[in-house]
């Protein structure tokens, strides 16, 4: 177990260690996140489970900077994440986002949508990274040059995703990409998050309040509540109902179905 | 249970006039309602809402159908003035979200008090309100009715919403994805409401959802829709053995938390479907 632990740490992909955020309106003091860690290894996919203002979608929004104001570390790689990051690390870490409608820009092409991170960075090789990545995602020649509105909510979930990739990331970070198509659909984005994920050696961190999507894509989850991590659990633990704290075990029970018994024993814990 | 339906869908169709054609939305659905909780379930664009917004009279699109009937009465060519006898009153509805059917720029007691204005006498209209929220198990009704709607959590503004559709004492509640946007133990909870007021209140509840694990184990009897059309009727805990490829189809493609598989079936969609 021992050894385990340590080749853990030396492959480890993302080290959060105590992790802090606090949202100071004036009036009120928000702790968003309270002292959260947590370890992913390099090719892991990791759940971060909770109900709305668990602090699940604050963790993404720090790793990929758009929340800049947080206390403790953040060890990506190897080496530590600092407040002002060069172009390398932001390549590292790409982010999808919930709505596919929204994320899109509406007046760009798919290939302009593909091509603006490139530019961006600086790299070369445009069109052939385009077409590559668009085929990586499974999407034809043919929609290189079309709107968001042309798409479907599949189609453009895909197209974020090619967004995402085309940086050619080490960290995924998927905040609900799935929660606004349809479950026939959610399983072709699902089946080809799991492949890209092999092809590339990617590492993702995917937020979900849906336990069954998590069990689906996640080696290994963890349970957030009001800022903090309540359980550490890996996917076998999730699949047997193997999870200890009284909120998760809640949060177990509600995912599976109407209950009446179990509903009347819920509790704000 | 009472002996005639209350409601009676009988060949209904919809179609939209648009700038390429005609768009024949929903196609001959048929279905009765008693004092039960029927489930309307199908992915985006199956037509279940359409199909619900038909029976409130509230589609832009053309309707056709055999028969439409509440309460044994038609409600095809309703005047405005029948409408409002039935819909608000005898028939509500309650959306998705309630950030956006609540109304921001007024407390929350006063739309229930509007909501009940119709029916209930001036003076009886703030305790029938309070009387709401407590039988939507809001703890603290004084702090809700006083409250402006961005004050609310989303499974509190849900409770109001549906405290609001209830107010009239309707006999057929239509809810679409009323759940949805709510947590996983706040939706189990509204839905606990929902179940013992169609008990208690022997009301007809139709429940428009594309979650089939949820509608399975909350509702009476399902229909599932595909493009307009119902691919297949069946008892509720009986949804497991399905019989139509669509169904059966939708229900392998759904991730399971107990057996998490290699690679989910995805939904092959057989042009046969569109033609039964």
């Amino acid at each position: 177990m021992n050894a385990d632990a340590t080749a853990m740490v030396e492959e480890s992909m993302v080290q959060v260690g105590d992790l802090t955020v606090v949202f100071d309106t004036g009036r009120h003091r928000v702790l968003a996140l309270n002292g959260v860690s947590f370890s992913i290894a390099r090719g892991e996919s990791f759940g971060l489970v909770g109900e709305s203002g668990s602090g699940k979608t604050t963790v993404l929004r720090v790793l990929a900077g758009l929340n800049v104001a947080w206390s403790g570390s953040i060890v990506l790689n190897g080496k530590p994440l600092e407040a002002a990051r060069d172009k390398e690390a932001k390549r590292a870490i790409q982010m999808v986002f919930q709505d596919p409608y929204g994320s899109l820009h509406p007046k760009h092409t798919v290939d302009r949508i593909l091509a603006e991170p490139l530019q961006i960075h600086g790299l070369g090789d445009i069109e052939q990274r385009v077409k590559e990545t668009l085929e990586q995602v499974q999407l034809g020649p043919e929609f290189r040059f079309r709107y968001p509105h042309q798409l479907s909510g599949g189609q453009r979930q895909r197209v974020a995703i090619a967004r995402a990739l085309i940086l050619r990331p080490k960290l995924l970070l998927l905040d609900e990409p799935t929660s606004a198509l349809d479950v026939s659909i959610q399983a072709e984005i699902l089946n080809l998050l799991a492949a890209l994920r092999r092809e590339f050696d990617l590492t993702y961190i995917l937020v979900s309040h849906d336990l069954a999507v998590v069990a689906q894509l996640c080696h290994r989850l963890a349970i957030m509540r009001t800022g903090e991590i309540v359980e550490l659990a890996d996917a076998d633990d999730l699949a047997h109902g193997r999870l200890q704290h009284p909120y998760s075990r809640q949060l177990l029970t509600a995912s599976k179905g109407f209950d009446r018994q179990a509903i009347s024993q819920f509790a704000d814990l | 249970m009472a002996d005639k339906p209350l409601l009676e869908v009988d060949r209904l169709n919809i179609r939209f006039n648009t700038p390429t054609g005609i768009a024949h939305v929903v196609r001959d659905v048929s279905f009765t309602l008693g004092r039960e909780k029927l489930a309307i379930v199908g992915e985006s664009g199956s037509g279940k809402s359409q199909t619900a917004r038909a029976i409130l009279g509230l589609t832009t699109g053309h309707i056709a159908a055999e028969r439409l009937a509440f309460d044994g009465h038609s409600l095809l060519d309703l005047t405005l003035a029948e409408w409002r006898e039935i819909r608000g009153r005898r028939i509500t509805m309650v959306m998705q979200d309630p950030k956006y059917s609540l109304n921001p720029v007024m407390r929350v007691g006063d739309q229930l008090m509007e909501a009940a204005a119709r029916k209930i006498p001036k003076a009886q209209r703030r305790d029938r309100a309070m009387e709401m929220l407590e039988a939507v198990k809001i703890r603290d009704p004084e702090r809700v009715f006083r409250a402006w709607p961005h004050e609310l959590s989303g499974g509190m503004g849900q409770r109001a919403m549906i405290a609001m559709m209830l107010v009239t004492e309707p006999e057929l509640l239509i809810a679409d994805e009323p759940t949805s946007a709510l947590d996983v133990t706040v939706r189990l909870q509204v839905l606990a409401i929902l179940d013992d007021l169609v008990k208690t209140r022997d009301m007809g509840l139709i429940f428009i959802s594309h979650d089939l694990n949820l509608v399975s184990t909350f509702c009476d009897r399902v229909l599932v829709m595909y493009a307009g059309r119902v691919m297949e009727e069946l008892d509720a805990h009986r949804l497991n053995e399905a019989k139509h490829p669509y169904t059966k189809g939708l229900l392998a493609c759904t991730p399971s938390l107990d057996h998490p598989v290699d690679v989910l079936p995805t939904l092959k969609r057989d042009p046969s479907w569109l033609s039964a």
